[in-house]
């Protein structure tokens, strides 16, 4: 039987604290966890059907053009070069394969031939050294060399704010630049794919298999039931692994033409160029208020890139509309169509580098008014949605604020450039946290056996999120097992299809699933022992309802199973939903170097129901430190002659390491948010870097009274600063 | 080219193309992939594996070059039912998410911590000579080879901390 849900309206039914077996929520260590230390859990390029050849993919060396010719591979099996193979990655969630025909090509990289051997060494050295011959074409790569494209539906506007601007008491009106980022997740995208007739199993490095099986079969020409798709551990996503892309593709084209299995792992420069980048941004930012602080304009106008077949946005002022209350406001999206590598999603599209800026110019504004960071915020905190009116599902940015400067010493912070300790300038800087909130269509299966064993079956994926812990907690909760007795499946397609993970949706819309299922289960469970399903407890095994007592071998007769299936409803339009918090951070800067140490770190979160207080800190701590990598290290550069990807390894596009990285501090704001299903949980993997870095930045300023607007702040630019 | 491999207690002769590196050597021909290749080019740390008991990144090792040394990877540090301290720490302290570099944390780790116990400083030491203090700065100085985009960098540090039995330091900054 199958319990559905559209989530029409509110729950307040907290039925998951009402649960007897206490598990939810505790800070679990993670179930597959023993796998993952030992290097047992095995990811998408690991493993080895009988006969395996190995393709390593031919990219293209020039920006745009015609592929005329490929030559020929000595040594190899086979030079692929087929019309099917992809351009560039499908973005998240799309229901069919991306562009198609390799031959055009739309930027330096583009996959454009696969080439297999025996061998991976003899595969590689065949890929690079295959011939190529090209028509090339002369194409933009510079957001700033074109007239950019206005999409209607990205631009919002309320009053006049070049008016609000000109009557303000203080106005803040600056213009920033962030870089292309890249995911940079540490598995580089790799597949493994094998026929049997008609039928294809692709094992990938995928983040939702459920759309990824559409586009794959779309893309191959095949139907979905004919393709099967396992990503059981994926070695990182971040938004890279949300399409499939074109190492998948061409391992499932190679290995049909050859009878063979066929492995594909991109080079990690191939990632780079391959993958998605977060589009770089130019963004103005305009703020008027009145004398005090109380903000009567917002702008926020933006320029971000992508290739002209590409649909994506970054929806770099997403968050603008409804963070602060103002009368005047103007957002404005505008997309210059180049040829660099596809823009997609990189963790937290939109918000990662739109708050982080926004946040910035909170901090501008604050010192330009004379009023604490904090203070300037909590006075402008909206009541209801300014744009729309709308009532907000739950909205704690306020006690985020307040209990982030309570916890962090935020009372201790001086005026700029007056801490110092020997050579280091010592600051203080915070920022307001805040991504938007959404469930997905989500479907889970959950069979308890007569032995009290309980098997939960999603195509869901875990790509580091604690998928497979949060999901044997709820089943674990809501059926009264001890955790040991819970067995949790994840992806593969076989299993019910899941929300996948992406935008911070997954744990949420795939644990509603779950407790769908479940509640299911204690139906049939309460069906047996003669009550209402709210008045059974489950606990340790046995089945209680006033002074019954059975244990559950006695009411299942063989095993009986459960499916739900959650859907978004009337909730996620008439309310605002929105996770909460705060950032705070304590640099220092080298007044010789410039080098920028980040002392302490911390966030405040609100995300609903934590359901796993471990993992979730460890989202929050990876979400903190991508803020550090964005105030500070982060940037993929392009060659302006031909847009290609300069910074394209971990040599030259530097993530942060340990050493820069201290002993961040996570805080969570109890919440229930009765928008969001029965689960009362709201998404959490993002939020944790929507303004880390401006908290980082405005610690900067607050150290040496320097204000890097082209991020990242590297030395050489805090040092020109300082010279100022 | 015909090669024999000492690796984690077991000798494993092979017939390799020259220009197999040990990295590939391990996961493409002998099934051990629990060291993992992140960038093939010595920058993320990923593939970490013990020879004759020092860290070293098996991506930049020609296989031919561990002829009779002795190879240690993740798989002959512990198992599931077995897990060495530093496993069990890792494990206790979330040290992972997606789990990707946590084998090379782990075997940089082992060896890091021999290191520290066999007196060599590193760039944020306050002496040449050692002892060294396992303080947050020394480990995060020393594990500065092995990468984690999910960033478990902060539990990375206490889990090694409390491996080594030196748990309750207070962290100095910068």
């Amino acid at each position: 039987m199958t319990r559905h849900l559209r989530v029409d309206g509110p729950n307040h039914d907290d039925r998951l604290d009402h649960m007897a077996q206490g598990i939810l929520g505790q800070p679990l260590n993670r179930l597959e966890g023993p796998l993952k230390v030992t290097g047992l859990a095995a990811y998408a390029a690991e493993a080895r059907p009988m006969n395996m050849v190995y393709g390593v993919l031919v990219q293209a060396s020039v920006p745009a053009g015609k592929v005329l010719e490929v030559g020929d591979a000595p040594g190899a099996l086979a030079v692929i070069h087929d019309k099917r193979m992809v351009r560039y990655a499908a973005q998240g969630m799309d229901q069919k394969g991306p562009t198609s025909g390799p031959d055009q090509i739309e930027y330096m990289g583009q996959a454009i031939a696969l080439v297999v051997a025996e061998s991976f060494e003899t595969a590689r050295h065949a890929a690079q050294n295959i011939a190529v011959r090209y028509k090339t074409a002369s194409v933009p790569v510079e957001p700033e060399a074109v007239k950019p494209e206005l999409p209607p539906k990205k631009q919002s506007a309320a009053g006049n704010v070049d008016k609000a601007m000109q009557d303000a008491a203080v106005t803040v009106d600056r213009v920033w630049q962030t870089p292309s980022h890249m995911s940079a997740a540490m598995e580089p995208h790799a597949a493994i794919a094998e026929w049997d007739g008609d039928h294809v199993t692709i094992r990938a490095a995928l983040q939702m298999l459920s759309s990824n099986r559409k586009q794959m079969a779309d893309a191959l020409g095949i139907k979905e039931q004919n393709l099967r798709l396992l990503s059981p551990y994926v070695g990182g996503g971040f938004g890279s692994k949300l399409g499939i892309n074109a190492e998948a593709v061409a391992a499932a084209i190679a290995a049909k033409k050859l009878g063979r299995p066929v492995m594909v792992a991109m080079t990690r420069q191939q990632v780079f160029d391959l993958a998605h980048r977060r589009s770089e941004t130019r963004q103005r930012i305009r703020l008027a208020c009145d004398s005090d602080g109380r903000l009567t304009g917002i702008g926020h106008e933006v320029l971000v890139s992508n290739l002209p077949s590409s649909e994506f946005v970054e929806p770099v002022a997403q968050a603008t509309p409804f963070t602060y209350q103002a009368a005047h406001r103007q957002v404005v999206h505008a997309v210059a169509r180049i040829h660099r590598g596809c823009a997609g999603s990189v963790r937290a599209p939109g918000e990662a580098v739109g708050v982080t800026v926004f946040e910035c110019a909170m901090d501008e504004l604050a010192e330009a008014t004379g009023i604490d960071p904090v203070e300037l915020r909590l006075r402008n905190i909206p009541d209801v949605e300014p744009t729309t009116d709308r009532p907000f599902s739950s909205h704690k940015l306020a006690e985020a604020l307040r209990e982030g400067a309570r916890l962090f010493g935020w009372s201790n912070r001086k005026p700029a450039g007056q801490r110092v300790e020997g050579e280091w300038m010592i600051g203080m800087g915070m920022a307001a946290a805040v991504r938007v909130n959404m469930l997905v269509e989500s479907r889970a299966r959950v069979t308890l056996n007569q032995d009290g064993h309980a098997i939960v079956e999603t195509d869901m994926t875990d790509i580091g999120t604690g998928t497979y812990t949060i999901l044997g907690q709820l089943a674990a909760e809501m059926l009264g097992l001890p955790m040991e007795r819970v067995e949790v499946r994840l992806g593969d397609t076989n299993f019910p299809p899941a929300s996948g993970s992406g935008g911070s949706f997954g744990a949420a819309s795939s644990g509603n699933s779950v407790y769908l299922a479940c509640e299911e289960i204690r139906s049939q469970i309460a069906r047996a022992m003669s009550c209402d399903e709210v008045d059974l407890t489950l606990q340790d095994g046995m089945a209680r309802a006033g002074n019954v007592a059975r244990p559950l071998s006695d009411l299942i007769d063989g095993q009986i199973s459960g499916e739900g299936h959650l859907q978004p409803g009337k909730t996620e339009k008439s309310h605002r939903q929105a996770t909460w918090g705060s950032h705070w951070a304590e640099v220092a800067v080298n007044r010789w170097t410039g080098e920028v140490r980040v002392r302490r770190m911390m966030g405040v979160f609100a995300c609903g129901r934590v359901l796993n207080e471990k993992t979730a800190r460890s989202q929050c701590l990876g979400g903190m430190t991508f803020g550090i990598g964005i105030a500070l290290t982060e940037a993929m550069e392009h060659d302006p002659r031909d847009g290609h990807a300069v910074s394209r390894d971990l040599a030259e596009y530097h993530i942060p390491t340990h050493a820069d990285v201290p002993a961040l501090e996570v805080h969570f704001l109890p919440e229930r948010d009765a928008y969001v299903g029965p689960l009362q949980a709201k998404g959490l993997g993002e939020l944790g870097i929507c303004g880390a870095g401006a908290a980082v930045l405005n610690a900067v300023h607050n150290a040496c009274g320097v204000r890097v607007r082209q991020l990242p702040a590297t030395p050489d630019k805090i040092v020109a600063g300082l010279e100022d | 080219m015909q090669i024999t491999l000492h690796l984690n207690g077991a000798t494993h002769d092979l017939d390799l193309d020259p220009r197999t590196t040990l990295l590939d050597a391990l996961r493409h021909h002998l099934g051990m992939t629990g060291t993992k290749k992140g960038c093939d080019h010595g920058q993320c740390g990923a593939c970490t594996v013990l020879m004759d008991g020092r860290r070293i990144n098996a991506c930049l090792t020609l296989a031919c070059m561990a002829q009779d040394a002795r190879i240690t990877t993740i798989e002959g540090l512990g198992s599931p039912d077995r897990l060495s301290p530093l496993q069990q720490q890792f494990l206790d302290h979330d040290g992972f998410q997606c789990g990707y570099c946590t084998p090379g944390q782990i075997c940089s780790a082992t060896a890091m911590l021999e290191e520290i116990e066999a007196g060599w400083p590193s760039h944020v030491s306050e002496n040449l000579d050692g002892p060294f203090e396992l303080s947050h700065a020394e480990i995060a100085e020393r594990m500065s080879g092995n990468l984690c985009r999910c960033a478990a960098y902060a539990n990375i540090v206490a889990a090694i901390r409390q491996a080594a039995g030196t748990t309750g330091w207070r962290e100095d900054a910068a």
